[in-house]
């Protein structure tokens, strides 16, 4: 099935990979996410020369997650700016160098640390193009690895896209493949809106087979991971891969659910969401985000107010408990959505 | 000029009068923080230890037993006129008791190391070993009503703050038994009772909320200082100017000392800094850079600057020359931006356990024998501690909400079942 959202240069995919999103079967070639990641930003960076890396341990030590491991040989030492620990300045120094030309990669170490830069990102860099009335444009892609990872402590487990949510004139972006990795960074850095790519700290190893040839993601479209009857499915990064474990077990009992990988976290794709709720009637949103104040929570809203009509039960949120996340394993396993449960909840909520 | 009632009255005040009068309200409360001088022992050009804070180093203990140590690092000044002695005191008990701490901190940091590679210790793990020295000499020249604050390269400090092994090891591999019930991890061990206020994983917090320890102290009229401490990587946080500032604005009895093991994880600090002395970054607050390899230098140093808060000239910057051997945490290497080379040399020339064990067999205190069976006692402890925290439970399942806010336990959560 040819899924809505890749827009393809002159080729037709047919074959799903495992991770759900398409791909040739013969061609193409395969690798690891945060290379996938790296692919995207080279090939900017060759293609527009005003294309620039800021951030901690990016050029020499090619990235705390490797994503520019060799850049700084290939492009140097400036295209690659190591920064001193300062998020807050480099952010401001990196929306002052979009203002007037250059487009630059922010990487937050951690999306956690990107926190010393809310007001940066939320104030400067959001709102500038309708305060100044449409003169200034700012294309900066703010990217780094945030989510809850294998018990890196309360600090570490940032889900920032909770907080950036409100903020009017940002992009959020999640990618959850190799595949959606590299066309939404290319897409990030093409775009003129100021773009949070939302990676996660546990899916820089997932491998996937991707096309040879260049292509680019559209920003706004969500991805139709597995079209289904029964009940929709929405999620996003790293819980997309928690929903794709648990519809195994729930087509071995019988359901056919749909699964949506939303990926644009601002705008929705209400479009795409849309016709998804008017095939099943049923959403359940899953998501990293804690449940006060999340992404399911603005999800859930949208859906209600324009869709209400087409629900035949009420919107299922499955999110993170309202806790900092616990260091200790079994309590952090706690704190996130597991399989079992994503199962409990459609057949909850199909028994509407 | 009577006494103030507190510090913000003052600060009223303060605005009310204007500029000129600033010296005498803070002189006024300065005075309250010169105590008793001591029998005044050799002329330093300060009193050394003044404020009563070690019971234990005597006068009478000292003349009895003690050695003199030389500190041959000299100290590095900015806007002092006159540092702390470039040699001190010591005890024979002193110096085994600096051996014994010391070396327990490096074997745990090393137990941690091998726990962390067999998946016992997850997450981020920061290491101390090669840094010991500061964390024990701080502690030798701090009392109890003194505060510590650091960032996440904590286990040493918590250690040496009378923390206990089994508490570290058990936080470390996330049981209930750890001194945040297992809900921190490496990076949040917290001591309140000895006020160790941790634990931090974003860089350069300590700085703002030292400042705020050292001001909780002025306020309350408590004879202490707070030690803030962050490294040369979070010298170039914004943050930590903006502490400054405000500990000099107000004079807080702030020690803001810098563990300098000259890498910010990867980056270099002639990379990250356009100026690579840390003592000497804000004009108008004073500081000194110390051999922080030397047990000895750091001592004299908190001290020193102990009495320059006491006093209500307020903060003071300890920049403390130090080295890490292993990487910046357990992802890191630590090769790829420094050389075996150069680690090694440092182990060879400034290690600092190896400073105080050639001044205990030098002095004849200890047979290099009694050494070693003293490190086989410490392995031994510490690894019983490591495998006790091992059989240690689990925190339990309805951890998972406690203690989000106080009295919580009425607190209920609605959702969608799961």
């Amino acid at each position: 099935m040819l899924p809505e959202s890749s827009l393809v240069l002159g080729l037709s995919f047919e074959v799903k990979t495992e991770t759900g999103s398409t791909a040739t079967a013969q061609q193409g070639h395969e690798l690891l996410l945060f290379e996938a990641l790296r692919e995207g930003l080279e090939e900017e960076m060759e293609r527009d020369p005003t294309v620039c890396v800021i951030g901690e341990d990016v050029g020499h030590y090619g990235g705390s997650y490797k994503v520019t491991k060799g850049m700084a040989e290939k492009f140097g030492d400036l295209r690659l700016l190591d920064t001193p620990i300062a998020e807050n300045s480099f952010t401001g120094m990196a929306i002052g160098a979009a203002m007037t030309g250059l487009r630059p990669i922010v990487e937050g170490m951690n999306m956690g640390f990107l926190l010393l830069a809310f007001n940066q990102i939320a104030n400067n860099c959001g709102m500038l193009h309708y305060t100044s009335g449409g003169q200034f444009t700012i294309p900066i892609v703010i990217r780094g690895p945030g989510g809850v990872g294998k018990q890196l402590g309360a600090e570490h487990s940032q889900r920032l896209e909770s907080y950036f949510q409100s903020v009017p004139g940002l992009q959020m972006v999640a990618c959850s493949t190799p595949y959606n990795a590299k066309g939404l960074m290319k897409a990030a850095i093409r775009s003129e809106n100021p773009v949070i790519l939302f990676e996660h700290v546990l899916l820089y190893n997932l491998k996937e087979r991707i096309p040879d040839e260049e292509y680019v993601l559209c920003l706004e479209e969500a991805e139709l991971v597995r079209p289904g009857q029964d009940i929709t499915i929405l999620t996003y990064s790293r819980m997309r891969h928690h929903v794709l474990q648990a519809v195994k077990t729930l087509v071995s009992k019988g359901y056919d659910p749909e699964v949506i990988d939303i990926r644009s976290l601002k705008p929705f794709d209400l479009f795409a969401i849309g016709n998804s709720v008017k095939k099943t009637h049923k959403v359940l949103i899953v998501e990293e985000c804690m449940r006060t104040g999340g992404i399911g929570a603005s999800l859930r809203a949208a859906i209600m107010e324009n869709f209400f009509d087409e629900l035949d039960a009420p919107i299922g949120c499955l999110s993170s408990q309202d806790v900092p996340t616990p260091y200790a394993g079994p309590l952090e396993d706690l704190t996130v959505v597991q399989p079992p449960q994503i199962v409990f909840a459609v057949e909850q909520l199909c028994k509407h | 000029m009577g006494w103030p009632r507190s510090i913000v009255g003052a600060l009223q005040r303060l605005n009310q009068r204007g500029l000129a009068e600033r010296g005498d309200l803070f002189l006024s409360i300065s005075r309250e923080y010169t105590l008793q001088r001591s029998v005044p022992g050799e002329r330093h050009g300060y009193i050394l230890r003044s404020f009563g804070a070690n019971a234990y180093r005597s006068e009478a203990q000292e003349r009895k037993s003690s050695i003199p140590v030389e500190i041959p690092v000299p100290y590095q000044l900015h806007k002092l006129s006159e540092g702390p002695p470039q040699h001190t005191q010591t005890t024979q008990d002193e110096l085994m008791k600096y051996y014994r701490d010391m070396a327990l901190i490096r074997r745990m940091e090393i137990t941690a190391d091998i726990l962390f590679k067999s998946q016992q210790i997850r997450g981020f793990c920061h290491l101390y070993d090669g840094q010991e020295a500061v964390a024990v000499g701080l502690v030798e020249a701090l009392t109890d009503d003194d505060s510590i604050i650091t960032a996440y390269r904590d286990h040493g400090l918590y250690l040496a703050r009378g923390g206990t092994l089994f508490e570290c090891f058990s936080e470390l591999m996330g049981k209930r038994t750890g001194c945040s019930g297992g809900k921190g991890g490496s990076m949040h061990l917290y001591n309140v009772k000895k006020r160790f206020y941790g634990g931090w994983g974003i860089v350069g917090t300590s700085a703002p909320l030292g400042a705020g320890l050292s001001f909780a102290h002025k306020y309350l009229n408590k004879k202490s200082v707070a030690v803030a401490i962050y490294g040369d990587g979070a010298a170039n946080q914004g943050q930590i100017y903006e502490a400054k500032n405000l500990a000099a604005l107000w004079d807080l009895p702030l020690i803001l000392l810098v563990e300098n093991n000259h890498f910010g994880m990867g980056t270099a600090e002639w990379r990250a800094s356009k100026q690579i002395t840390f003592y000497d970054r804000v004009h108008y607050i004073p500081g000194l850079k110390i051999d922080g390899m030397d047990v000895f230098a750091v001592r004299e140093a908190i001290c020193y600057a102990k009495e320059h808060c006491m006093s209500g000239k307020g903060p003071i910057v300890v920049e403390c020359d130090t080295y890490r051997y292993h990487g910046h945490s357990m992802s890191d290497p630590g090769s790829t931006y420094r050389t075996h080379d150069e680690i090694k040399g440092i182990r060879q020339e400034r290690d600092p356990i190896n400073h105080v064990r050639k001044l205990i067999l030098k002095e004849g205190f200890a047979t290099a024998d009694d050494l070693k069976s003293m490190d086989k006692e410490i392995r031994k402890e510490v690894e019983e501690a490591a495998a006790k925290a091992k059989e240690a439970p689990q925190p339990a399942k309805d951890a998972l909400f406690a203690h989000i806010y106080k009295n919580d336990a009425a607190l209920q959560f609605h959702g969608f079942v799961r």
